[in-house]
């Protein structure tokens, strides 16, 4: 098994009295989908804030690449190569869809020292972008109003956002949140194929997609971790089928 | 959208013809009140950066206006006159630092209160020089001599003349209006309205969002600064009311009355905005009720602000796309 890129050891986030995350310990590994699942109210989302900076943590570590990113601000986290997309989307709307992707990956090219010429002249930040509404299949979208697109395409765009940011670490929240079954299953083809060079944590509430491409599961209840494994464990680990699905064998689908 | 673009430019450029022709026609009195519009453009164009394309809304802009002008004031030996060449340069400065200063505060607060934090800033400011013999207190300054222009021994411009101001000030003015127009179509400016849109994807995007915030801050004061000279100047003193919120409120209004978010609306806000000024306080025509004229004003911005969201740049933008589609059925 190769070595993980992300891993939180303990992580613990605390909402007053509330502890939305507790010391949660998973780890992300390039070319793998790591699926965290679990009822409304887990902490799956808080998680995902935790990782990406929008929210500090109370307590533990977010180790990557040799550094602790607990309590580094978003855009730092960003930098270092760990992209997110959003549960509600989280887009440019009166943007076109290039110039969406066209900031994303300008983001990522430190050009400080030509900050005044002419975005538009930047060929290896268009090459990106392109490149990444390519991959989220958005290229015949390329100058459509973002915030004409259809709720799906809107989707996609989040993903597109994310990768022409060229990250290593993909932070999916729910991306099919909202979609009909034929826009869920190219969306599930797409993180199969993203996988193959990305380390993905993936927020799911549709079970079929998420066993159709997690390598491992971590099942959160009321902010904690009741179980982690592969798939066919997490199916029938009895502790998830008491809490989660109320001992019904659901994970079959 | 090109041909959209090219009108644009072309009306623009009229303008400038129209405003270069104007001395030679114009009396004194309608040059120097152009002069007065054109300086009070580059200070609404220098607003707009923020509130236009930045999301930023300042209501203490005129804090920047006003210590140009002083700047000016204290640095102009009582009995001579100062070199444009440092003195601007310096206004400007004083005023970058200023915004860098109070902008690394306001700029941690968000919507309403970074309006009522940059009000605050500006009142602080008002009373440092109102309540202070440093600024000459509420009777402010004179400048006797107005600042000169020389290359070696030659002088440049006079600008003891109208005209010759009034033709520095048109430079400037589009100096100014290619400088924005050049930064807005950077990939900084490209990210300044990013911020506007959406500024919490910005940063997870990695946009250090805070930062840019701030540069556009500290280039929208030094410009405000290089209108509150440019007035002074003209004036030929400086008072605490160049810094009143009284004054923060106009130039806000010129370009939300111009149509903001456009640079070239707010110039125009800046025109109508002060013509309208002359017009409802004109007792030939309005009489007795010239005295009231901010009442008509105030009718006036209402009515825009309902019928003219986007401002009077939007009515141009209207016609732009009514030509263009009668332009296409044409084909």
């Amino acid at each position: 098994m190769t070595e993980a890129i992300l891993s939180t050891v303990d992580l613990t986030r605390r909402f007053g009295g509330l502890v939305a995350v507790s010391k949660v310990s998973v780890d992300l590994r390039v070319g793998e989908v790591h699926a965290v699942i679990g009822p409304n109210g887990a902490g799956k989302t808080t998680l995902t804030n935790l990782l990406s900076g929008d929210l500090a943590p109370t307590s533990g570590e977010i180790r990557y690449a040799g550094a602790d990113l607990a309590g580094l601000p978003s855009h730092r986290i960003s930098r270092m190569g760990i992209g997110r997309s959003y549960q509600k989307t989280n887009i440019f709307l009166p943007f076109s869809v290039f110039e969406n992707c066209r900031l994303a990956a300008q983001s990522r090219t430190p050009h400080a020292w030509r900050a005044f010429s002419r975005a538009p002249g930047f060929r290896d930040i268009n090459r990106q972008a392109e490149a990444a509404m390519e991959a989220a299949g958005l290229a015949r979208r390329r100058d459509r109003v973002a915030a004409t697109l259809s709720h799906g395409e809107q989707r996609q765009l989040e993903i597109a956002m994310c990768l022409a940011t060229s990250p290593r670490v993909l932070l999916l929240d729910e991306p099919l949140a909202g979609m009909g079954p034929h826009e869920s299953q190219r969306m599930v083809e797409l993180i199969k194929q993203l996988s193959e060079g990305h380390a993905i944590m993936l927020i799911e509430h549709d079970m079929d997609a998420v066993f159709a491409v997690a390598h491992r599961l971590t099942v959160m209840v009321n902010g904690e971790v009741i179980e982690s494994g592969t798939p066919a464990e997490v199916r029938n680990s009895p502790a998830v089928q008491l809490a989660y699905l109320g001992g019904e064998d659901n994970l079959h689908g | 959208m090109h041909a959209h673009g090219r009108m644009l430019n072309a009306i623009l450029i009229a303008a400038v013809v129209a405003l270069a022709a104007f001395p030679l026609a114009g009396s004194t009195f309608y040059t120097q009140l152009i002069t007065k519009i054109m300086i009070m453009a580059i200070f609404a164009m220098s607003l707009d950066l923020l509130v236009g394309y930045t999301g930023l809304v300042s209501f203490g802009h005129a804090a920047f206006f006003g210590l140009a002008g002083y700047a000016l004031a204290l640095m102009v030996p009582k009995y001579e006159a100062a070199s444009l060449w440092w003195t601007l340069p310096a206004a400007m400065a004083a005023c970058a630092a200023f915004a860098l200063v109070t902008g690394a505060l306001v700029l941690r607060t968000r919507g309403i209160f970074f309006i009522m934090v940059t009000l605050a800033f500006a009142q602080m400011l008002f009373f440092v020089f109102h309540d202070t013999k440093f600024g000459g207190g509420s009777d402010g300054i004179y400048i006797y001599n107005k600042p000169h222009l020389k290359l070696g021994e030659t002088a440049l411009l006079d600008l003891e003349k109208l005209d010759h101001f009034y033709y520095l000030v048109l430079v400037l003015l589009v100096a100014v209006y290619l400088v924005l127009r050049r930064i807005l179509g950077s990939t900084f400016g490209h990210a300044l309205v990013g911020i506007k849109v959406n500024e919490h994807r910005m940063r997870a995007l990695g946009f250090p969002a805070f930062r840019y915030k701030l540069a556009a801050y500290v280039i929208s004061g030094a410009l405000a600064g290089m209108s509150g000279y440019l007035a002074a100047v003209q004036f030929g003193f400086v008072n605490p009311e160049i810094i009143s919120w009284h004054q923060s409120g106009a130039v806000l209004m010129m370009v939300i009355l111009g149509g903001m978010g456009t640079l070239y609306g707010p110039a125009i806000g800046a025109f109508a905005f002060v013509m309208m000024q002359e017009l409802f306080s004109n007792q030939a025509w309005f009489g007795a009720y010239a005295k009231h004229w901010q009442l008509a004003m105030g009718v006036t911005i209402i009515l825009v602000a309902l019928y003219l969201p986007q401002g009077l740049s939007g009515l141009l933008q209207k016609f732009g796309r009514r030509k263009e589609a009668a332009e296409a059925e044409h084909d």
